[in-house]
């Protein structure tokens, strides 16, 4: 295990890849520059210019490139600079990358990866700031990933570059500095595996990317024995480790950043609810983002942003 | 074979091949207005010339993306008409299984990377595919066809640019049947056209009488050679009418039938049918003809997809149930 940053893990995970397989490479804007995150740094002195591509800003082709350039039999990485972006880009994605296997009967594959850092950071307002993947995971074609850890960030890379499925990768930008361990060797993390980061009988806590560390601590700090489960996979994820502690637990807390209105929040309340009937909890709640832009000022963004006092408070009200 | 025997056989080839465009639109038409074929058509009748020119001058490791009337491409492009016809009316063995219909046909092993359900999505895959192409060093280049209402949509913008800047080897053709739909193109385009906007962007660009298809063949020679040479993503715009409406069923009230009548006076099958032994022509057309409709009564004949094969080549991870 080494310590490292987000990006770092990242960095090394999108290396390593682009070492083992030639057909690997990545087109974005500023890739060349290291990427705005610096979690390209360094690789198009390693790999040169031809596999790490700084592109125009032309989101649809940048996009579109990707899958022209993934039905030509090459991995490319579609780096989206925030998802924000990715609106510009939205026909590519889902009407085009997300349907061509299908449409085509299987004829061609758009194995790629679409990374799009997302959330809050940095005052960066309502057009710099969006979760949208609630909107991602309603689309059939798409894998989507959100990883909230280092060692997460650089697995579920791996996992995308191999995947022979469209795989959206959502990172969370505030987090690209965040530190952990990573193992020496970096594996692969299949999707649709959580990550339980605790464990306990009074409730069964779900969250994903940006709200990982929150959630970690406010469990520690609220004093409640929880289950916390760590999605990191979005479509699909883990169903059953989470149907089966909520069945323990009778108590399920789900926590992310995005608008709480038609959030992957509620997927995940309505699949449990399905699979133990409507009176297999006691008490279930989400906690996301009030259903409103993200706005500038500081104190304004922090009236938006789940601190841990308030996802422990939404524990201690779950628990009972 | 002396030079004028193998211009007489390019000849030949690229009548049968616009013939059998035809005949292949002119059964579709019929089987969508019969209600045979599900859903909607977009015959390109009148507009074979383009297809075929540029066509006869791509090998079968040349790829293509076409539109949502792109019938024309794929069976210039050596596609399966059979698989083609079955498609359309949704079938098993249909080119996608059924799955797609005509406006997603593709036929990937001999390069037709796909029609496309949205004006101007072809544009930005063609730029990728040579991308592709040049970082594995395939000897290979990428047509790409789009409608003159294309060049209104954001992608097109991105794409020129984006072509010359890399110097992909692209051919872009841009099928100017003066149509948008119902509406007429350069009534809502402003500016020099399509050509002069390419240009703008660093693609060379040429304009060709698109229903003179030995001139198609002679200037897409001429732009193929340059791109195989590395020079670069070229341009051409084609000119020509859609006699036909928009789909199948479109009677294209919009416009005075004598526009589409002279555009019928100036077919480019006929055109070429001329410098041509009457013979051989009617002997092709009549082959043309009659291999489309059997491709038809082969298609009314083929069994529906197995219902379970709405739910495959979704996805690996997170399959449908
Ligand atoms: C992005 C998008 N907008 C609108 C449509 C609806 N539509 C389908 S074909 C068409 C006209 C396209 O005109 P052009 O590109 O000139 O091609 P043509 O139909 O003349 O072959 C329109 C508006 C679409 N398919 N995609």
């Amino acid at each position: 295990m080494t310590r490292m940053t987000f990006a770092e893990a990242a960095r090394r995970a999108l290396a390593e890849e682009m070492r083992r397989d030639p057909l690997v490479w990545a087109l974005g804007e500023d890739l060349v520059q290291g990427g705005i995150f610096g979690q390209y740094k360094g690789l198009s002195e390693e790999f040169g210019t031809d596999r790490i591509v700084s592109t125009p800003i032309s989101e649809s082709t940048i996009m579109g490139a990707g899958l022209g350039a993934a039905l030509c039999g090459t991995r490319p990485v579609v780096e989206m600079r925030i998802a924000d972006f990715t609106l510009c880009a939205m026909d590519e994605l889902v009407s085009q990358i997300a349907k061509v296997r299908y449409m085509f009967g299987g004829q061609g594959r758009a194995a790629l990866v679409v990374r799009m850092p997302q959330g809050m950071w940095r005052n960066s307002a309502a057009q710099h700031s969006q979760c949208l993947e609630a909107w991602l995971t309603h689309i059939p074609g798409l894998v989507v990933a959100a990883p909230g850890t280092p060692a997460d960030a650089a697995g579920l890379l791996k996992a995308a570059v191999r995947s022979d499925d469209p795989v959206v990768l959502m990172e969370p930008k505030n987090l690209w500095t965040a530190e952990g361990e990573v193992p020496a060797e970096i594996a692969p993390i299949p999707f649709g595996v959580a990550r339980q980061a605790a464990q306990g009988d009074a409730l069964t806590v779900v969250t994903w990317s940006a709200m990982v560390p929150v959630v970690e601590q406010a469990a520690r700090e609220s004093g409640v024995a929880c289950d916390v489960f760590d999605l990191r996979s979005l479509w699909p994820w883990d169903e059953a480790a989470v149907i089966a502690s909520a069945q323990r637990t009778a108590r399920l807390l789900v926590v992310h950043e995005a608008v709480t209105v038609s959030g992957f929040g509620a997927e995940v309340v309505a699949r449990v609810v399905e699979a133990l009937g409507p009176g297999g909890l006691k008490a279930v709640e989400r906690l996301g983002a009030p259903r409103a832009p993200i706005p500038f000022s500081p104190p304004l963004e922090d009236s938006i942003r789940l601190s841990p006092t308030r996802v422990a408070a939404a524990i201690r009200r779950v628990a009972g | 074979m002396s030079s004028a025997s193998n211009e007489t056989a390019r000849r030949v080839a690229m009548l049968r091949d616009m013939a059998r465009i035809r005949a292949f639109e002119r059964e579709a038409v019929a089987a969508m207005r019969s209600g045979e074929a599900p859903g909607v058509v977009h015959p390109s009748i009148g507009q074979e010339g383009v297809a075929v020119g540029v066509c006869a001058n791509l090998r079968r490791a040349d790829r293509i993306t076409s539109t949502h009337r792109g019938h024309g491409h794929a069976i210039a492009k050596g596609a399966d008409a059979r698989a083609m016809m079955l498609e359309l009316h949704g079938r098993a063995g249909g080119s996608c299984g059924g799955k797609g219909g005509s406006m997603h046909i593709a036929d990937f092993a001999v390069g037709m990377l796909g029609a496309n359900g949205v004006v101007g999505a072809g544009i930005p895959i063609a730029c990728g595919a040579a991308q592709a192409i040049r970082l594995t060093k395939e000897d290979a280049i990428v047509a790409c066809f789009f409608g003159d209402g294309a060049v209104n949509r954001g992608p097109f913008l991105e794409g020129m640019n984006w072509a010359a800047l890399y110097r992909l080897p692209v051919l872009f053709v841009c099928e100017d049947n003066g149509f948008a739909a119902f509406t007429r193109n350069s009534a809502v385009t402003a500016g020099g056209g399509p050509a002069v906007r390419a240009e703008a962007c660093g693609v060379p660009a040429a304009a060709v009488d698109g229903e003179d298809v030995l001139a198609v063949d002679a200037v897409a020679a001429e732009l193929v050679a340059r791109i195989r040479g590395g020079g670069g993503p070229q341009f051409l715009h084609a000119k020509c009418y859609r006699w036909e409406g928009h789909t199948g069923t479109d009677a294209a009230a919009y416009r005075p039938a004598e526009e589409a009548a002279a555009a019928r006076d100036r077919d480019c099958i006929r055109r070429l049918a001329a410098l041509l032994d009457p013979d051989e022509v009617a002997a092709i057309e009549a082959e043309a003809a009659a291999e489309m409709a059997g491709h038809r009564a082969a298609a009314m004949a083929a069994p529906w997809p197995d219902a379970g094969a709405a739910f495959t080549d979704v996805q690996d991870a997170g399959a449908p149930a």
